[in-house]
């Protein structure tokens, strides 16, 4: 038997997933890795702790399925978006921790960049409004974090990477990244996928210290070490693979992944679509040699992670899971609603001035009605972003395909079908982003002939339908948008 | 070394007295077997019986072990973890075997549905998570008994709820079937709660070894069976679907 696995490199872990020629799940393996936080609002990752993660969860995953390398026929990778990493080629060391897409230090470098121009500055260029999220800036940061960062990155003697591109360099020696990672730097151009250097020169990063842009599924190189010989044969941004393992392959197709935050991906086609409404242009796929597949995307930063503040720093429930059990004890939200904009609001609002509130305190409120509004806000922050979606598309999304580990939570799960008024459903591999990622080296390689083989493996293996009536529904919005404004304006120029 | 205090010595022996057993126990048996006073017996079971670590039939008056000992340690599993640990070899079971996928934990004496995965053909199926589905008649609720015998007492000795032609209604046949459930490790329902559909469960153990739910598949029972007998394939997948949630929940491989 062969089998293809998938590297997926996410905020808080890294994984291995092996799939078969069906797409089902053989095995997998895991790792968590250390969040470092230097700072208030700064988010740092030890790239060397997550290669070596990687190449254990690999070895992980292969072990429990009775498997060896030479059982795989390719491997692909997806990874965290935006995580930015600068290494010198001699030595293959970092010269900074890895600055991650939480992180909000280049939060006064976007509005110096926006100063005379505006958060649209590049946005007809690259897709993206101006705002920490992205590459660019964290790059020009870190080069002058340090004397001498940047003159030796102007000679070529040190490399910029996402995420994708410091494992592909560390397994196979190529200093490669593909075109939906690329697109996600504020750096590349959207017409001609390559970097820009219009927008180069603004952000400060030098050309020489980039990697070359290839397609989202061809093959990089073969492994090295003890993966020897297998080849890299894709790599996507964890959003993009996701939209990719959800057989979203034509125009109008959509997912939302629930992770650490929460990404409404929507396939544009072969023309990119600029957003009237707070969403983000971004490259959905290019597999090998066709024309590059587009995507609308509304990207919302806290969704996952307010259940982990809530479990870690509140303390109130033990495990993720358990936030459901104690949001059973109530019927509702007891009148709360929490915004959790803890590094600002992404999308539609993009405010990075903004912080999080819990709107509507009374001394009625227990802690089970906080466990409601905790998941609620995930709920009503896809509603924000699915209204955008349809306004920038002209057409009413008829239903949403979900996806990632916040699906396990049924309360959730409902309450999104009632506060959309569409029915929600789930595929039966709920691992979309490392599927996805296996699709595009599995095609790479010829293990699956192409796109149409692979929508037969999707199945659905959940469908909630509202209950909600529309006039709750509206109330319910009303006061959501209410507790949203609520968030604005906090951060002051001393903070 | 101070002395042991005699009281939580006593506490402790009535406690695994009554964990060790299959039935209720009463206070003239609780007595006897440990060779104590009634009176002192009695005293020690009112503080269990306060905390919640002991419970009383309110009819026999015979007491077993409570539900908060039972929560104590990592025994008890939350509904809603357990959905979230089995996720994806629930998943798993439902595209091995294109049946639909059902994980059920006890409750009040009926088995709780924490998680549906639909049968992968894409027909329209409507999600039963949240349902509650009689102990004696699924393959479920058969598995959870075999492995947690004290519970055999609340279905009573009078003749059991029946569903359909196949419903096993008497209690003895049924306490047969269940050494049968765990000797062999996997329970079936033959046409027992639903004419013509057939289902095969297997335990959710954790790192205790304690049931702490089973793992369904369910369907027509011409997919299901040959001959009238589950396929052996499709136990073995429901079978190796339970142990790798059961590994991912630390419990020891069997």
């Amino acid at each position: 038997m062969e089998y293809v696995a998938a590297i997926d490199q996410g905020t808080s872990s890294s994984r291995c997933l092996v799939f078969d020629l069906q797409g089902r799940i053989v095995s997998l393996s895991q790792k968590e890795h250390e969040q470092i936080f230097p700072r208030p609002g700064w988010v740092e990752h030890d790239p060397r702790e997550i290669l070596r993660n990687v190449i254990e969860v690999v070895h992980g995953a292969l072990d429990t399925g009775g498997l060896t390398v030479r059982d795989l026929v390719a491997v692909g990778i997806a990874n965290q978006r935006e995580t930015t990493v600068v290494w010198d080629p001699r030595t293959g060391e970092p010269v900074h921790n890895a600055i991650v897409w939480q992180d909000t230090r280049t939060d006064a470098l976007c509005r110096k960049l926006g100063a005379e121009h505006g958060q649209d500055r590049f946005r007809d260029r690259c897709g993206l409004p101006l705002a920490t999220y992205f590459s660019g800036p964290k790059v020009s940061w870190l080069l002058d974090s340090a004397p001498g960062l940047r003159r030796r990155a102007e000679e070529g003697e040190l490399l910029f990477g996402t995420m994708d591109s410091w494992l592909v360099w560390n397994l196979t020696g190529r200093h490669v990244t593909d075109v939906t990672n690329a697109s996600r730097t504020m750096l590349m151009n959207l017409e001609t996928l390559d970097w820009d250097d219009t927008l180069l020169d603004a952000i400060g990063v030098p050309r020489a210290m980039l990697p070359a842009i290839q397609p989202s599924s061809q093959i990089y190189g073969e492994a090295g070490g003890s993966l020897g010989g297998v080849p890299i044969a894709a790599a996507l941004g964890d959003q993009q693979a996701a939209l990719f393992g959800q057989t979203c392959f034509s125009a109008g197709e959509a997912k939302c992944t629930y992770g650490t935050g929460s990404f409404l991906l929507l396939n544009t086609g072969n023309r990119p679509v600029l957003s009237g409404h707070g969403l983000i242009t971004t490259v959905g796929s290019k597999i090998g040699e066709a024309p590059a597949t587009y995507a609308l995307e509304g990207s919302i930063a806290v969704t996952g992670a307010l259940v982990q503040w809530f479990r870690d720093k509140v303390g109130l429930i033990g495990s993720a899971s358990e936030v459901e059990t104690l949001a059973r004890t109530v019927d509702d939200n007891g009148g709360i609603y929490f915004v959790p904009a803890f590094s600002g609001l992404f999308a539609p609002h993009w405010r990075g001035d903004a912080r999080g509130v819990i709107a509507g305190l009374t001394g009625y409120v227990t802690k089970g009605h906080l466990a409601r509004a905790v998941l609620e806000a995930t709920a009503w922050q896809t509603r924000e972003v699915v209204d955008a979606m349809n306004a920038d598309s002209g057409i009413a999304m008829t239903s949403l395909k979900a996806d990632g580990g916040m699906t396990a939570n049924n309360l959730l799960m409902q309450f999104l079908a009632d506060v959309l008024g569409v029915p929600v459903v789930r595929p039966n591999v709920a691992e979309t982003v490392s599927l996805g990622a296996a699709y595009a080296a599995g095609l790479a390689v010829g293990f699956w002939p192409d796109v149409e083989s692979l929508r037969a493996n999707w199945h659905k293996a959940a469908e909630w339908v509202p209950k909600m009536d529309q006039a709750e529904r509206d109330r319910g919005y009303r006061k959501w948008k209410k507790a949203v404004q609520r968030t604005l304006d906090w951060v002051d120029d001393d903070d | 070394m101070p002395k042991p205090i005699q009281s939580i010595e006593r506490a402790s022996a009535i406690l695994r007295l009554l964990s060790g057993r299959t039935r209720r126990l009463s206070l003239a048996e609780v007595a006897g077997e440990l060779g104590l006073p009634k009176g002192t017996v009695y005293g020690i079971m009112r503080t269990l019986l306060s905390v919640g670590f002991v419970e009383q039939d309110p009819e026999s008056g015979k007491y077993r072990i409570g539900a908060a000992l039972l929560h104590l340690g990592s025994s008890y599993l939350d509904g809603n973890e357990l959905r979230t640990r089995a996720l994806n070899w629930a998943d798993w079971l439902a595209a091995r075997t294109n049946e639909s996928v059902r994980l059920g934990t006890l409750h009040d004496g009926h088995v709780l549905l924490v998680h549906h995965v639909f049968r992968p053909d894409n027909s329209p199926q409507v999600l039963e998570v949240g349902s509650l589905l009689p102990m004696h008649a699924t393959a479920m609720g058969k598995v959870l008994l075999a492995y947690h015998p004290y519970l055999t007492e609340e279905l009573g000795n009078g003749s059991l709820q029946r569903f359909t032609s196949c419903t096993i209604t008497d209690p003895k046949l049924l306490a047969i079937e269940l050494e049968q459930v765990q000797e062999q490790g996997w329970a079936a329902s033959l046409e027992e709660l639903i004419d013509g559909e057939t289902s095969l469960a297997a335990p959710i153990r954790d790192r205790q070894g304690v049931a702490v739910g089973a793992i369904a598949i369910s369907g027509p029972t011409e997919r299901l069976c040959d001959d009238a007998q589950p396929r052996n394939e499709l136990v073995s997948y429901v079978r190796e679907g339970a142990r790798t949630i059961s590994r991912d929940l630390g419990a020891v491989p069997w």
